[in-house]
């Protein structure tokens, strides 16, 4: 249990001392629900998974166990691949289990392969993460020595391997699709869906099932306390806990494993110990830079699950929550969330290539004081040309945010134009 | 420069990650221990790495001028990438990442006339709760202050660089501490 009487699931070894070795992974329970599971049948194991309410952590927040149900029964070999691109802005989570608890991931990781008939894992790390990938491919080392992964695994007459493969620096790599080109060694262009669903057209065309870092460190934890609890920790239709990721204006940033559907305002006042240097909140992006923004008055009385949020007309996505104080200028918070999407547009689509560097240059007159009031309807009708009309999600995830940083806080942006 | 026989060694390692067939899937990670060890990604090596995953010279092209971190062209001795995203801004970044142009005298993109330093302004690198975060090489670094950049900086010019920040601290309740 942690300070606040909330049971912590996957961060309650965080802080195990050398808990990324496997003697004492193992002397805290690591590989116990990879041997129960390898005894159940595999798709008892995914309805376990499906009951639990579990769902994706990468930030569409689709449900883990239906999923997994997608594999189309007699195409052979499958693949597991584990994203851990983590790049979303905001977003700082799966680095912790990754170098605080790999066997936990590699656990969930191997049992999700055993659950669709997996022969490979692979586990995808962007690759600025030098230390978390040094800790990770240590544990999977480790896993070998141990018979958890490889030939005839625990006996059960299943074989698994397991490897790493990093990334090198490329927000689309997170996508699924461009994660799947990029680990066929190619440039992380997303592939166009349908027909390009991962689980039934995956790596090397193969059914693959995609999930995010999170998601998979929760597998082991769902098997252990069972779907019935797990689903009960959380708000309806959304399972257990989550890391939430509180960075900027609070006194107390950091990851807060939190059950879903806490409020918001007790994330940032209760656990966050409030706004810093005594100011008063302007806004929250809620779920990773992706999200659309919400005023301080939007953030009152706010469940963080991903019904709610999306009810009031934003997302949780990968639940990474940035507080913004009264001293933020939003055009210029504009310009640093639209230079990061100009940067990684993959430039595949025309209206995201093209949108998100035009995006830039407007942005940059309001920060520079040159901007007329016209630059604010470009930049609305730029971003609503994005919208909707892209391969893949990269294009909602510049035009939401720009739009609503427009819509909600346009009296700033006229106050900084010239005429 | 001849293909060192770590790196070999390593890229045989690489291969055997992937199906027989499938061995361009190295490219990305054999190209990535290429600048590891020699640096940066040199014409022989590239040609090297063609051949050994079975690939074509467009497709490595296509890779290096796609994927941010891969250099075709050598840099400083220490690269710092230094994230320029909301929330490494929002708790001063800006400031800092200034204040390390000033003291190595160079603007991102540039290698200072000694060849120890690059500096390259980067995207979000997944340490926003301990913002604002630089990684220099392999090593991360977090709640940078304008105190602990000088020292860090400085550290690596007198050859006692200072610790990284490994693991990440333990920040909120997953720690499990009192919070409320
Ligand atoms: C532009 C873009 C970037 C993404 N980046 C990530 C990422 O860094 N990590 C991640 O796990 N999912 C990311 N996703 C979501 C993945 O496409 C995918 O939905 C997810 O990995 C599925 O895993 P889950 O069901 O466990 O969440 C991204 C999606 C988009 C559209
Ligand atoms: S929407 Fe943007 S990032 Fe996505 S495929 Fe198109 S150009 Fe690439
Ligand atoms: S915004 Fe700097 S690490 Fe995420």
């Amino acid at each position: 249990m942690s300070g606040n009487g909330t049971a912590l699931l996957i961060s309650r070894n965080f802080a195990v001392d050398k808990m990324a070795s496997i003697d004492v992974a193992m002397k805290n329970g690591a590989y116990e629900q990879l041997k129960r599971a390898l005894k159940m049948k595999p798709e008892e194991v995914t309805q376990v998974v499906k009951d639990s309410g579990l769902r994706g952590h990468g930030g569409a927040g689709f449900s883990t166990g239906t999923k997994w149900g997608f594999i189309p029964k007699d195409k052979f070999p499958r693949y597991v691949t584990v994203n851990g691109d983590e790049s979303e802005p905001g977003t700082c989570k799966d680095r912790l289990i990754l170098e605080r608890d790999p066997h936990l991931l590699i656990e969930g990781a191997l049992i999700c392969a055993y659950a669709v008939q997996a022969e490979r894992v692979y586990v995808y790390i962007r690759g600025e993460y030098f230390y978390p990938t040094k800790v990770t491919a240590n544990a999977v080392k480790e896993a070998y020595a141990k018979g958890f992964a490889g030939q005839n695994i625990l006996n059960s007459g299943w074989s698994c391997s397991i490897h790493m493969h990093n990334g090198a620096g490329a927000y689309i790599c997170g996508e699924e699709t461009g994660l799947l080109e990029s680990m066929e060694g190619k440039k992380g262009w997303p592939r166009l869906k349908p027909p390009f669903y991962p689980a039934a057209i995956g790596l090397w065309g193969q059914p693959t099932i995609v999930n995010n870092v999170e998601t998979l460190a929760f597998v082991p934890r769902v098997m252990e306390i069972g779907a019935e609890k797990f689903a009960g920790m959380g708000s309806p239709k959304n399972g257990g806990t989550a890391l939430y990721s509180l960075s900027g204006h609070v006194n107390r940033p950091g990851v807060y494993e939190l059950p879903m559907g806490t409020p918001l305002m007790d994330l940032i006042e209760k656990f966050g110990g409030g706004i810093r240097n005594g100011k008063n909140l302007k806004a929250v992006i809620p779920g990773g830079s992706s999200s659309h923004i919400l005023t301080a008055e939007e953030c009152k009385d706010l469940p963080l699950d991903f019904e709610s949020v999306a009810a009031r007309g934003s997302m949780l996505g990968s639940a990474a929550v940035m507080v913004i104080d009264e001293t933020v200028s939003i055009p210029k918070l504009m310009h640093w969330m639209v230079r990061f999407y100009a940067h990684e547009s993959c430039g595949q689509c025309t209206p995201c290539r093209e949108g998100c560097d035009w995006l830039l240059r407007l942005s940059k007159k309001f920060v520079d004081g040159t901007a007329r009031k016209r630059d604010i309807d470009d930049m609305w009708e730029i971003a609503d040309n994005i919208d909707g009309k892209t391969i893949c999600a990269l294009g909602a995830a510049v035009a939401w945010p720009t739009k609503s940083y427009l819509v909600k806080f346009r009296h700033e942006f006229e106050a900084v134009c010239k005429n | 420069m001849p293909i060192p026989e770590t790196l070999k060694k390593k890229a045989e390692e690489i291969v055997f990650r992937y199906p027989e067939e499938k061995r361009q899937s190295a490219l990305i990670p054999l190209l990535f221990e290429v600048q590891r060890e020699l640096g940066w990604i040199t014409p022989e090596a590239e040609e090297w790495v063609v051949e050994t995953c079975g690939s074509t010279s467009v497709k490595v092209r296509e890779i290096i001028t796609f994927y941010s971190m891969m250099r075709a062209e050598p840099c400083g001795k220490f690269l710092i990438q230094f994230c320029q995203n909301i929330a490494c801004c929002l708790t001063g970044g800006e400031e800092i990442q200034h204040h390390i142009e000033e003291k190595l005298g160079i603007h991102p993109g540039e290698t200072t006339k000694d060849g120890m330093f690059t500096l390259k302004c980067v995207e979000c690198l997944g340490g926003c709760s301990w913002g604002p975060m630089m990684v220099v090489n392999e090593d991360q670094y977090f709640q940078l202050t304008v105190d602990k950049v000088d020292r860090i900086i400085n550290g690596i010019k007198a050859g006692e660089p200072v610790l990284p920040d490994n693991p990440t601290p333990l920040l909120g309740n997953v720690s499990g501490e009192r919070t409320a």
